[in-house]
């Protein structure tokens, strides 16, 4: 259970700040919504009033369509009621960011989703210490860490020109929001080639190249006539289109999966995908630890993942630390 | 090890087994004959002799990385494998340098581990743990912890064989049948493309194995055409007679001698040169004893007096597959039957209690057959067995000649209470599950099962499972009582070795039941008067 001390509270809405009245990404409707990022368990419809990055506003604008949103920029503080907030990069994806919370002179921060690895598409995170830290935990076991971005792309590469070589097309799964972009950002480092898009992706990867990302050209899936032969070529897809229909267009394609779970063999074999890699939008297990000491909180509250190895073993580092049951997913 | 850590790669990273069959042949053509004999025996899963407790590498584990042993105890439950836990805890080194090969990794490396103490054995493990890169680190976890589970079958090894010798498939797995040895000889001798079969003398044959018949009888023909057989509730064997000694090996190729002396002084009576293939089967009065009067012989490696008088075991022999010391699998069923019948009206009294015929059923139509098999479960056998009379004896599972003709199995309505994470392609998702029935106000568990839902069903389960947990004791998670599911099983028996009384045999999930709610499951009043009848 939260403590008055702990700044924000567990609702029925969600997450709530009792001296602001606000909530953060709250999963019922509320009056007044602050959004960490644009992924879809953390920003739902319905609120009356939302508040969010500049930056990332147009990417809430793709989910939350004829909503009424006020934005700050990054570092921009703001009176909520007795609480001065403020937003602040969380390195997961573009526009996303950490809330920062002061009541009289007491910090707490709420981290929503986020990572520490460098992301061509987003502003790094950045460490903002405070007394109570509230982690996400998507990851938190230790067999959790990830690879070097350089060698997961080159590893991207290499089933790309070996999927070439048979002929056949090479269908990589990934989140359509984030995930998607930071590949296609990171490709760019090593190819120029033309990436195929499924439709579910188009709009997100416009709103990134208007906002200035650097990515791989793209072309709709659906440009190519019927019965066109994608042998050799890179499609990107939302895990969703896996076993669809649309899938049949794809002879013999071979199939990737970009997700952090793919780190864990038994879910690579049991996805059934050709082939994982290890990219993910959270904070691998030394992140978090690294993360959580830099704040230097002495409160800790670990939300959505694996919190049952998180919360004992901050314990043991002395923190006062305690789960907080929320309501978000561990997409990635 | 680092050619083997690739072929390992190759064999995970692929679903269709001809891309494992040419991976494998391509590795056992390119390797030294004393690798690939050994991975002959660790991809046909054969084990290699316990090097070292799961406990202390666990123990290790923690050390090498620093974390709480809890710490690693929670990472190996949630991946499902203690080889690939320990390996993703560790760093990988910056430089690796591995050029020894796998028989040296083994034979000079491994296979001291037992005889060192822990210090010694922890030495050597922090120092490969800290040299090795990441898949050789692990290829080198799974062949300390046992199996590799990398989804081949000693069928498919066999096949990889064939194709690097160009030797017929039942040939290479024929040499490859029983105690295997893994020596450079032995592997060459896997691929003499002599063709001669220099069969070892304690060599069995690879048993031929039935399918299920899963459309109409009728489709089969003339029931003339047909021999049919009680499918009987026992351990098959294979009965072999050289030298003037016996041999008995069960179907997993264990060898089973000293288990069933009653079968094997029988067989003294036998001719020299034969091999009989047939059930073993705890047995009184012409009629079998429950699977469990069985299953306490099986533990014994010598019974006592006692345990010898109260579940006295028969062979119910079905074929005879060498003869005069001649491979005859090739002759017709018919032909193999008529011979194996006159060997055994030679048995003198007392053996021939021992090694009996299984009996040819009357039935002249499919309808009498039928008739027959409806009366399975009063008779304690499964249901039926067809055979083709012209067929020959094959390798392995082949369909369209044996037909395993079972009775419909019975159904139970069960309780989940305990789930477990399950392995290999189910790590990490609570897939094994502990299901009880009432027994008054109580639930008591009383099968365990692991198959029959849908990767979709396994997903829903799984997430409900971890927030529904009431306790957690190791791996095991109790949960609340609420999802009911209908279990389906062959056979009931009695049993003091459960906490119910009974133990069902073949326990598998039919369906979820989300149209019932925990009072609608069975009690175990219900289960044991299915056990009485």
């Amino acid at each position: 259970m939260t403590r008055p001390s702990d700044l924000v509270a567990l609702t029925p809405e969600g997450l709530y700040c009792p001296a602001g009245d606000f909530h953060i990404d709250p999963w019922r409707p509320t009056s007044t919504a602050i959004i960490t990022h644009a992924h879809g368990d953390h920003a739902r419809t319905g609120s009356q009033h939302y508040w969010g990055t500049k930056v990332g506003a147009p990417l809430l604008g793709e989910r939350l369509p004829g909503m009424t949103l006020d934005t700050l920029d990054y570092g921009e503080v703001r009176r909520f009621g007795e609480a001065r907030v403020s937003l602040h990069p969380a390195g997961h994806i573009l526009g996303s960011a950490q809330v920062r919370i002061e009541v009289d002179g007491r910090v707490c921060v709420v981290s929503g989703d986020y990572k520490r690895d460098p992301d061509p598409t987003c502003a790094p995170f950045e460490v903002v210490p405070c007394d109570v830290f509230v982690t996400e935990a998507t990851f938190a076991l230790p067999v959790y860490r990830w690879p070097p971005m350089e060698a997961v792309v080159a590893d991207v590469i290499a089933w790309w020109d070996a999927c070439a070589a048979r002929g056949v097309p090479a269908v990589l799964f990934c989140y359509a929001l984030g995930k998607a972009q930071r590949l296609l950002a990171e490709l760019a480092r090593a190819t120029d080639r033309t990436v195929h898009l499924h439709g579910a992706m188009l709009a997100l990867v416009e709103r990134y190249r208007e906002l200035g990302v650097a990515m791989l050209p793209t072309v709709p899936v659906s440009d190519s006539a019927r019965g066109r032969d994608f042998a050799g070529e890179l499609i990107l897809a939302p895990p969703s289109a896996a076993g669809s229909t649309w899938m049949r267009r794809f002879n013999n394609a071979s199939t990737g999966f970009a997700s952090g779970w793919m780190r864990i063999r038994g879910n690579r074999r049991r996805r059934g995908y050709d082939r994982g890699f290890v990219v993910s939008d959270h904070a691998d297990w030394p992140s978090l630890i690294e993360t959580i000491r830099a704040t230097g909180a002495q409160r800790v509250l670990p939300t959505h993942g694996n919190t049952d190895a998180l919360v004992p073993y901050l314990r043991e580092l002395g923190l006062d630390a305690e789960p907080l049951r929320t309501d978000f997913g561990s997409e990635d | 090890m680092r050619r083997f850590a690739e072929l390992y790669a190759e064999l995970d990273a692929s679903t269709a087994t001809s891309a494992k069959v040419e991976a494998m042949a391509t590795y056992f053509a390119q390797v030294p004959a004393a690798d690939a004999a050994w991975a002959v025996h660790v991809l046909t899963g054969r084990k290699l002799k316990r090097l070292i407790r799961s406990g202390e590498l666990r123990t290790l584990a923690a050390r090498a990385s620093g974390y709480p042993e809890w710490l690693v105890e929670e990472s190996y439950s949630h991946v499902g494998d203690l080889a690939e836990t320990i390996d993703l805890l560790l760093d990988a080194p910056l430089e690796a340098r591995d050029e020894l090969s796998l028989s040296t990794w083994i034979e000079q490396r491994l296979a001291p581990l037992p005889s060192l103490d822990e210090a010694g054995r922890a030495v050597r493990l922090l120092a490969w743990w800290s040299e090795l890169p990441h898949a050789q680190r692990f290829v080198l976890n799974k062949l300390m912890t046992g199996s590799l589970r990398v989804g081949v079958s000693q069928r498919l090894v066999v096949q990889a064989l064939a194709r690097v010798a160009g030797l017929d498939t039942a040939l290479v797995a024929h040499r490859l049948t029983g105690d295997w040895t893994p020596t450079p000889a032995a592997f060459r001798a896997l691929l003499d493309p002599a063709g001669q079969l220099a069969v070892d003398v304690d060599q069995p044959y690879p048993f031929f194995l039935a399918s299920p018949l899963e459309h109409a009888v009728e489709t089969l023909g003339e029931r003339a055409d047909w021999l049919a057989e009680w499918k009987w509730d026992g351990i098959r064997a294979q009965l072999l007679k050289r030298d003037g000694a016996a041999r008995l090996w069960s179907r997993g190729e264990e060898r089973l001698d000293g288990r069933f002396p009653e079968i094997e002084a029988a067989a003294a009576a036998l001719p020299d040169g034969v091999a009989i293939d047939g059930e073993i089967l705890a047995w009184r009065d012409g009629a079998p004893l429950p699977f469990t009067a069985l299953q306490k012989r099986i533990g014994r490696l010598k019974p006592g007096a006692k345990s010898l008088a109260d579940a006295p075991v028969v062979l119910l022999a079905y074929d005879l597959v060498e003869d005069a010391g001649i491979d005859i699998r090739t002759s017709s069923l018919q032909e193999r039957r008529a011979r194996l019948a006159q060997h055994l009206a030679t048995l003198p009294a007392g053996a021939d209690a021992a090694i009996q015929l299984s009996p040819a059923l009357d039935g002249d139509d499919w309808q009498a057959l039928a008739r027959l098999r409806e009366a399975s479960r009063e008779r304690g056998v499964e249901g039926l067995m067809l055979k083709r009379l012209a067929s020959p004896y094959q390798v392995g599972r082949k369909r369209g000649d044996w037909w395993k003709w079972k009775v419909e199995p019975y159904t139970l309505d069960a309780v989940l209470i305990y789930a477990q994470a399950g392995h290999g392609r189910r790590a990490n998702l609570f897939t094994d599950y502990t299901f009880a029935v009432w027994d008054g106000d109580a639930l008591v568990p009383v099968a365990k099962a692991y198959s029959g839902l849908t990767d979709e069903e396994i997903g829903r389960l799984d997430r409900w499972i971890r927030a529904h947990t009431l306790e957690r004791f190791g791996p095991v998670r109790s949960v609340e009582p609420h999802h009911v599911f209908e279990l389906a099983f062959e056979a009931i028996n009695a049993s003091s070795r459960h906490k119910s009384g009974v133990a069902v045999r073949f326990p598998r999930i039919l369906r979820w039941r989300t149209d019932l709610s925990i009072r609608d499951a069975d009690s175990l009043d219900q289960l044991k008067t299915l056990a009485g009848g």
